[in-house]
């Protein structure tokens, strides 16, 4: 649920008295429903060279009402800016001061989204400049968004096209209301792999996907993301969580397996239950994870290790058993919950960052290792999300954190959940290695 | 031996109540082991794919505030949850409850509805008394095996904390009457009758009606009369809780179990537990039969509430669910003792039993692996082994040639048992046969033959239930 507050002022007299007052206005964000359209008006594509010609005509093929020249008054759904041949930072002022005259025609819940390609990918300092620039310009331009609209970028490494399979796997998820508290934030697309789905309703169709720690929370929303998306699920939490696992496995009709993932034998039980049960193993979420908060100076032995044990150690130990696996072999996806408190750090959570920090550690590194079989491995880096856990904050902290994002709300355990969907798609295939933050744009942890 | 006084002669006692094998036992090829396994009047296996149960909770504890309906429900979604059986049609599920409200007299059916599984599924009650659970497993595996239907979930529920509490006689009878009255004297006449007693309600209790005892009164003269110590009891209660502490550390309990309200674990177990401490405690049963009382609340199960099911299937529809298949339901038998002339103990009906399956499946308690004797009291157990060992018993009793034999100890309950999981009446049958199946199915194979288990379980009533499971 939007949180209260977000609730009075996104309408009638609520609305006008937070603007005269100056309150943060949040408005209630448009989040993806089967069957919404993409987006909520014409697509305007900014760009000159081929790769924004080829781009558009891709999007006119997906019925979508594109406009290469902006028409006054119009209101815009989402202005697709793409910068895929800067050659030096003076070539950003045509495509982005052209963009900008459209900035007042933004519909609620658009979005802007930014097409460039990688500044490390290129020895040239003048190309390396231009390419860097867009970093700084959309995150800015996402703080300047109101009313749900959110600024994201895709960068494009190279021999990536702009409508090479990710591209466009991306470029629907940032348009989609599956990225409604995804703000400010970059995806790489870096290979050509991939492609999208036959049925962009059922994008996991035929897919068998493991989640771990689904009992509750953001596991049990992103169990039935992906059930809604099509996948056959089977959910994992600690035996000591079963009856709320037995609740979700049989709402999202999978099945349920009651194991301690911090066992030695964790990953091969998973594999055995999923290939015995299912038949086969096709995405692995490691969403389980454990905070036992204290101040370093009175951390005890316990409390850290439980918190590296269950949240890296055991995903590491996991992933080597995957990779070994003869049933992990095409195109296998896995997907990590890392933490803004791994990027940004957060006092009391040394042990918890630690290991957060340490999952996009693990992603970096895993990326080639699985890349062999085809396959994937990417994070997703939740900010403020309202939760069990989040709610049981004081409630003037809780109040102050949930604000302090561009979209000035909390974001849902749904909201992670979509974005774990993407990345586990066969959409998702030439984006490896990845941390998707899921924060509204935090003003923590750039 | 005379329990109440009771004078009326029983039957003639001219025959063993265990027949030889001759007489049961189906035409030529069941005449022995075929082929390392057991034999048995099979049409096609019956095979147990796996069980769930709640932990189970000491009456007046977290299932407090909890049905049967409740927990039933619970168990059957947990069982649900594991196997993937969401809107599935299973053939058949059968369960039951001992004590029962009137309202739940379609209390599976119910449980069916609120559960996961197709509303398509059909579902009966069965009753009888602590073997309920086993005979709902031995009944649909029998459907089973006779092709009536493919899959069936066996279970059983019970709480004596929801208890039922009955009116009456006096005030049931008045108010039956006052509804059959017409008019208003009628009416008032009919209420005249009611007396400051007949307000007085009546509660459950565990006492059998033909004789007034309790179920441990009656146990404690059975144990008095096998001579069995305190000491062997409170190492049996030991060993119970025990083993079934050390199985929840092994993770045995890990896909049999679902917690439920709060509780992770039977709340009756004490893993700290000691013979020293069990030697404390005061005898609560047969404290006037002359002899020294020897069974306490340490040595005799509490008053549990729980639930527990069992999944069970033809081979054919397990593999078509890609379901584990742990092990065949081979055979049952039931048996009832006289006890009422006190010519056996009423928990004694395993001891006759036993004997008459393995004639009948020409099976020895040596081709036996694990033995699973339902600890309604230490001293119910260790009575029957003491009548097993006893030459007399053996000759007059099972018209045997002597003793009828011993069992290796190290293969009893082995995981524990109700000594320390606790007993819920109905339920303990789930409990039992899933926990088995999964022990032979991690054992495999004995000697090149299937590994092998066999369950007994006393009722009230006189009654016993004891069956064979074998690892597929």
């Amino acid at each position: 649920m939007t949180d209260m507050y977000t609730q009075l002022v996104s309408k009638g007299p609520g609305r006008d008295i937070a603007r005269k007052l100056g309150l943060p206005q949040p408005v209630v964000l448009r989040r993806y429903q089967p069957d919404q359209p993409l987006v909520t008006g014409p697509v305007l594509v900014q760009g000159a060279g081929a790769g924004a010609d080829e781009l558009a005509s891709t999007l006119l093929s997906w019925n979508l009402d594109v406009r290469r020249h902006a028409v006054p008054k119009e209101k815009l759904g989402a202005i697709v800016l793409v910068l895929d041949e800067l050659g030096r930072p003076e070539d950003l002022a045509r495509p982005v001061l052209t963009a900008a005259t459209s900035m007042r025609d933004l519909a609620p819940n658009s979005r802007v989204i930014t097409v460039s390609r990688t500044a490390a990918d290129t020895a040239d300092p003048a190309v390396a400049a231009a390419r860097q620039g867009v970093d700084g310009l959309l995150r800015s331009l996402a703080k300047e968004l109101r009313a749900g609209a959110t600024g994201n970028g895709i960068v494009l490494a190279r021999g990536v096209r702009t409508t090479s399979p990710s591209t466009l796997g991306a470029l629907r998820f940032f348009l989609s209301g599956r990225s409604a508290f995804v703000d400010g934030q970059f995806l790489t697309v870096s290979s050509t792999e991939g492609q999208l789905p036959a049925d962009a309703g059922k994008p996991l169709a035929g897919k068998v996907a493991v989640v771990t720690g689904a009992a509750r929370g953001i596991g049990a929303a992103i169990a039935r993301t992906l059930y809604r998306d099509g996948a056959t699920l089977v959910v994992v939490d600690i035996p000591a969580a079963g009856d709320h696992l037995a609740a979700v496995a049989n709402e999202v009709r999978g099945t349920a397996l009651q194991l301690d993932i911090s066992r030695t034998d964790a990953g091969q039980r998973i594999i055995d239950h999923a290939v015995e049960r299912h038949g086969r193993l096709d995405i692995v979420i490691h969403n389980a994870g454990i905070t036992r908060d204290k101040l370093l100076a009175n951390m005890d032995e316990g409390r850290w290790n439980s918190v590296i044990a269950v949240n890296i150690a055991a995903q590491l130990r996991i992933n080597e058993a995957l990779l070994a696996s003869g049933h992990f072999r095409n195109s296998p996806r896995i997907v990590s919950v890392a933490s803004t408190s791994g990027i940004a750090g957060n006092r009391g959570q040394t042990n918890y960052a630690a290991s957060k920090g340490g999952v996009m550690g693990m992603v970096r590194a895993t990326a080639p290792l699985i890349g062999t079989h085809g396959g994937s491995i990417n994070a997703v880096a939740p900010g403020f999300i309202e939760t069990e856990m989040t709610a049981r904050i004081p409630f003037a902290t809780r109040e102050v954190a949930r604000r302090l994002n561009s979209l000035q709300q909390g974001g849902q355990p749904g909201d992670v959940a979509e974005a774990i969907a993407f990345l586990a798609s066969d959409a998702a295939g030439g984006i490896s290695g990845e941390v998707l933050r899921v924060c509204g744009q935090n003003l923590v942890g750039a | 031996m005379s329990v109440n006084g009771q004078s009326a002669p029983g039957p003639k006692d001219s025959t063993p109540a265990a027949a030889p094998a001759s007489s049961h036992a189906p035409a030529a090829p069941a005449a022995g082991p075929i082929g390392g396994s057991a034999a048995a009047p099979q049409l096609r296996k019956a095979v147990i794919v796996g069980g769930n149960r709640i932990p189970f909770a000491r009456t007046g504890g977290a299932y407090t505030k909890s049905s049967n309906q409740d927990m039933l429900t619970a168990a059957l979604d947990g069982l649900i949850a594991r196997f993937g059986l969401q809107d599935e049609r299973i053939g058949e599920v059968g369960a039951g409850a001992v004590l029962k409200h009137s309202r739940d007299f379609n209390l599976t059916r119910e449980a069916v509805l609120g559960s996961a599984l197709s509303a398509e599924t059909p579902a009966y009650d069965l009753q009888q008394a602590c073997a309920t659970g086993l005979e709902t497993v031995l009944g649909l595996a029998n459907k089973i095996k006779l092709g009536q239907i493919d899959s069936a979930i066996a279970g059983g529920v019970d709480s004596a904390s929801d208890a039922p509490i009955a009116v009456s006689e006096g005030l049931r009878e008045v108010l039956l009457d006052l509804n059959r009255a017409k008019t208003v004297p009628q009416r008032l006449k009919v209420l005249s009758r009611l007396r400051p007693k007949d307000l007085t309600p009546d509660a459950p209790n565990t006492g059998e009606p033909r004789t007034g005892l309790s179920m441990g009164e009656h146990q404690a003269l059975t144990t008095a009369q096998w001579k069995i110590t305190r000491e062997a009891q409170d190492e049996l209660a030991f060993n119970s809780h025990r083993n079934l502490a050390a199985a929840y550390e092994a993770g045995f309990f890990d896909d049999l179990l679902t917690p439920y309200r709060g509780l992770t674990r039977d709340s009756n177990l004490r893993a700290d537990t000691s013979l020293e401490k069990l030697a404390t405690l005061k005898p609560v049963f047969g404290k006037n039969l002359g002899a020294a009382a020897t069974m306490t609340a340490g040595n005799s199960t509490p008053l549990t509430d729980g639930a527990s099911t069992v999944l069970l299937a033809s081979e054919e529809w397990a593999d078509a669910h890609d379901l584990p298949k742990l092990a065949t339901v081979v055979d049952g038998e039931a048996a009832a003792v006289d006890f009422v002339h006190g010519k056996d103990g009423l928990l004694m009906a395993p001891a006759f039993a036993v004997p008459r399956l393995l004639t009948r499946t020409g099976l020895s308690l040596d081709d036996i692996d694990f033995f699973e004797i339902h600890e309604a009291f230490a001293g119910t157990v260790l009575s029957t082994l003491a009548a097993w060992e006893d030459e007399d018993f053996g000759r007059t009793r099972l018209g045997l040639d002597g003793a009828f034999g011993s069992i290796d100890r190290s293969k009893l309950n082995v995981n524990g048992s109700s000594l320390a999981a606790g007993h819920p009446f109905a339920a303990t049958g789930g409990r039992i046969v899933a926990s088995l199946a999964k022990m032979l199915h991690d054992r495999g194979r004995v000697d090149g033959r299937p590994a092998r288990g066999l369950i007994s379980i006393c009722a009230a009533g006189g009654q016993g239930v004891v069956a064979i499971l074998e690892a597929h």
